[in-house]
Parts: C-alpha cells; structure tokens; sequence
C-alpha cells in the first residue's frame, strides 16, 4: 500500500480535508472524493478540455495535476460558478439562452476557460474567442453556438 | 488509478531538489507543469517510482534582469513569460512565440524548464533557446554548471542533464541592437503542435547590410535545426528577395531533415520551411530596418 497524504483543499469556498494517495489525479478527487462530478473527464492527457477548472484562478486541467498538489490552494469547479439553483452566472445563463450546448459533455470544461478569459478579455472579438476556445473540443455544436454564448455573456457582464 | 503509483516528494528548496536527485537518480523524475510527463503517466509510458515535485520551491520561479540578460528559473511558467515586460522589450522573439505554445490551460502550469528538459523536437522553446544564444544552468549536490542551449539538445527527448542533475536557471542575452526578430509556425489548429516552425533573427549594419543571422527550425529533425549554411549565405549582405529566396531554398531542402507525420509529409513539412523562412526573414529584415 502506498503512503497517503493527508490534504485540506478549498474548493469552492469550502475546506476539505482527505487522505489521499499521490498518484490520485485532481479530476478523480474532485469526482470521487468530493462528489463534485460537474468536473467531467474526456481524455485524460490533456487534449479534450473537459476537465478544466481553475487553480488558484487561473484555469487548468485537473487530469494533469495531482490532488497533493493541491494542498493548500484553492480550487473552484463548475459547480461554485451560480449563486444558487435560481440564479446561474451570467456565462451560464449566456449558453442557456443562445443555446450553447447539446450534450453538455463539453460544457463544465468551456465555462471554467472562458471565465478568465472574459476577465481579462472584457471585449473580445469573435476571432479571440474562437482563439481562447481551441482547447476546449466539443463534439455536437459545431462551436457556432458556443462562440454565440460567449459574446453574448460578455454583453451582459459589462 | 491511471499512473502507477511512485513515491511522492515536495520539497522545499533547491538544496533538498537535488539532494534527492541525487540519492534516487535515474529513479526518480521532477515534477514541473506536469504538462508532458503526466499524460506519459497516465498512459503509464512513463512509470517513474518516485517524483520530486518543484512546484513548492519557489526560489526557482522568477523573471528578472541582471547585467545584460534575463534570468529565468526553471519553475517560470510560460504563460509568466507570455506577460513578462522584461521578455517583451528584451527578447521580443520568445515573446512573439510563446502564445503559439499549447493553449492558455496549458501554458498557466507549463514551465520553461519542463519543456527544454522535455526536448521535444516539434516545441517551441527548445529552438527557441538556440535561437536565442541562451545558457543553461544545471546543478546537482556538489556544484552547478552552465551549458550552451547548442550543447543542451542531444536529440529526441535527450538532453546533457547527468541524472543527478536539475535545470534551475536560463539566462537569455538581451536582444543585439539593429536586431529584427520573427516566429511563426504551422499547425492543424491553434495550440497543437506545429507541423513546422520556424525563429528568425537578423542584425543589420546601418548600410542594412546582414552581420549576423539565425534560421532555428521546430519539428525539423531529431532536435531543433539551426540552418548554418543559410546563415552563411545572408551574412555580409544587403537581405534583397532574391537572397532571402535563395537561402530558403537552402535551408529547407538541405539542411532540415523533417521525418513526416500523420499530419504533414516530409516534402510538406519542406514546402512550408521554405515559405515560413521567406515569411520570417522579411519581417525580421522590416523590423530591424525600423531601427537603423
Ligand atoms: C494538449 C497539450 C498541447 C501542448 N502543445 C504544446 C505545443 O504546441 N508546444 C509545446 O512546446 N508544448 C506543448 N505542450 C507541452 C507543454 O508545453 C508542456 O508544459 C511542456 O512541454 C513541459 O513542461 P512542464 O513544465 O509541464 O513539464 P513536465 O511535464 O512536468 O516535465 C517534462 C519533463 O521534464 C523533466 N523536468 C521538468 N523540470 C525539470 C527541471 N527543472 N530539471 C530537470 N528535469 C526537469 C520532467 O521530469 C519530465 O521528464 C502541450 C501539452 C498539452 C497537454
Ligand atoms: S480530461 Fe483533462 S483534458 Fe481531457
Ligand atoms: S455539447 Fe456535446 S460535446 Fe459539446
């Protein structure tokens, strides 16, 4: 049996604390040992973008980190982007409206990615978004839709 | 679990890096981004039996100038170089080239350390080291030393590191003056590894003649490619189109050996060397004019 660690992580707002073994990715921690399965898993190397949530802010792939890594800081999923069940992020509300999703397998991935981005990117033009999009893959929209939401959100966050 | 399990460790300092380096050697790897190594590991390429995570020992990441150059520790992600003032106005060539690595994710855990140590011939910053005449500083428990970029690369995913050594510092010259600067690569898609690349620098005398060049190809070879005898040809003259097309020409049916791929053949990987060379001298040429 390998060592475990014992970690406390902020996801979210709220202190977690676990035992976990190294080799645990941050994607099978946040899924499995917090039940947080908002944070959806493709590809597992870093391609897909599903994964994606921010550490520390700023957003990354929770299949490349481990949990250990995590000790100490702080995550936030898709799940702490609404206030409540009444009231969705305006990002959120942006693809509900301009209908920025079908499966949704991608969504979770795409909102933790554009997050930051429309936080330093207030204005973007659609051929930045497209840009700050090309890691995310999404497999029913054809992206139109998704660009659509984007722009759309932007709109309402002014 | 994907990865196989290893033996974690997260030290503190460079001192306990590579006193751990040393005592567990070939064994152990370093942990940087994780960006490389941990898809290797979740595919399980790679099954390292003990880890040494840098990502805790913050004397390795910074961006600062000394003297004539920048100073970077191993631990500096690419998206610091990205916004990094002293890159821009110093080496504008790494900051011309570092929004093509990977996608914004990617880049905000990546390090420059990982991806030179990586030695993958299709990245950026590997070439762009030997574009940009860096130093390397690597150091194991009794001492440190500097090794040229040109002496770094010792082919695919190979490098001059002694397995008890770690990558803690890369000093970058500033830009030479009346110097032109040009990146620019090819890929499926943005943020995918291109299918070629190609770092231009060129310095000019005021009667815009060439007196010094560098041509550093990606994904060129077994390693990046540095097209000496194209350099050869720019040198000691005014950069006209005919000599810009000719030393294209060179380079990229001489002097680069591109394998092929899934995504380009060799003879594609050629034609694009030969209009991104054309591309980037031009540009190098009209920004160190700008200058004189
Ligand atoms: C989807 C995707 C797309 C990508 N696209 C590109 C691209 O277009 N261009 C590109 O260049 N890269 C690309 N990358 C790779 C990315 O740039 C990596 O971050 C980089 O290659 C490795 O850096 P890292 O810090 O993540 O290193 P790690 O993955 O942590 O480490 C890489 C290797 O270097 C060793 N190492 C790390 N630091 C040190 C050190 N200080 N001393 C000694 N050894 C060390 C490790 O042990 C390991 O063997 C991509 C990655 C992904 C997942
Ligand atoms: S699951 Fe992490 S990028 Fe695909
Ligand atoms: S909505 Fe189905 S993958 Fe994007």
């Amino acid at each position: 049996m390998t060592q475990k660690f014992a970690i406390t992580v902020t996801v979210n707002g709220t202190e977690y604390q676990r035992d976990v073994e190294p080799r645990m990715l941050l994607s099978d921690f946040l899924r499995h040992e917090l039940g947080l399965t908002g944070t959806h898993v493709g590809c597992e190397h870093g391609v897909c973008g599903a994964c994606t949530i921010l550490f520390d802010g700023e957003s990354a792939r929770s299949c490349l980190t481990f949990a250990v890594q995590a000790d100490g800081h702080s995550i936030t999923t898709v799940e702490g982007l609404a206030l409540d069940d009444d009231n969705l992020h305006p990002l959120q509300q942006s693809f509900w409206e301009a209908h920025g999703l079908q499966c949704g397998y991608c969504t979770p991935g795409i909102l933790m990615s554009m997050v930051p981005f429309l936080k330093q990117n207030p204005n973007p033009t659609e051929d930045e978004i497209r840009h700050a999009l090309s890691g995310n893959l999404c497999r029913c929209t054809g992206y139109q839709h998704v660009v659509d939401a984007v722009k759309l959100a932007s709109e309402k966050m002014k | 679990m994907k990865p196989a399990p290893f033996e974690y460790h997260s030290p503190h300092t460079i001192e306990e890096v590579v006193a751990l380096k040393s005592q567990y050697g070939d064994e152990a790897k370093f942990l940087a981004g994780g960006q490389s190594l941990v898809p290797a590991m979740n595919f399980r390429i790679v099954q390292p039996s003990v880890l040494i995570d840098l990502n805790r020992v913050a004397e390795l990441s910074y961006i600062r100038e000394e003297g004539e150059a920048i100073l970077i520790g191993s631990m500096a992600r690419e998206r610091h170089l990205e916004f990094n003032e002293a890159i821009k106005n110093r080496t504008p060539l790494l900051h011309e080239a570092v929004p093509f690595i990977a996608h914004p994710q990617i880049r905000n855990r990546g390090t420059i350390g990982g991806s030179i140590v990586n030695a993958d011939p299709a990245a950026e910053l590997p070439m762009l080291m030997i574009a940009l005449s860096a130093r390397l500083k690597a150091k194991n428990k009794s001492g440190e030393r500097w090794v040229e970029a040109k002496d770094f690369f010792a082919g695919m995913f190979t490098t001059a590191l002694e397995p008890d050594e770690a990558l803690v510092e890369i000093e970058l010259p500033f830009a030479k003056p009346n110097t032109g600067w040009s990146f620019t690569e090819v890929a499926p898609r943005v943020g995918d590894y291109a299918m070629m690349g190609v770092a231009t620098l060129v310095t000019l005398d005021k009667d815009k003649k060439c007196t010094q060049a560098k041509l550093v190809y990606l994904n060129a070879g077994d390693g990046p490619v540095e097209a000496f005898e194209a350099e050869v040809l720019l040198v000691g003259n005014v950069l006209d189109d005919k000599l810009i097309e000719s030393a294209a020409s060179h380079a990229s049916e001489k002097e680069i050996t591109p394998f092929g791929n899934i995504h380009a053949s060799a003879d594609f990987q050629r034609h694009l060397a030969n209009s991104l060379t054309k591309k980037t001298l031009k540009q190098a040429v009209q920004r160190a004019e700008e200058t004189l």
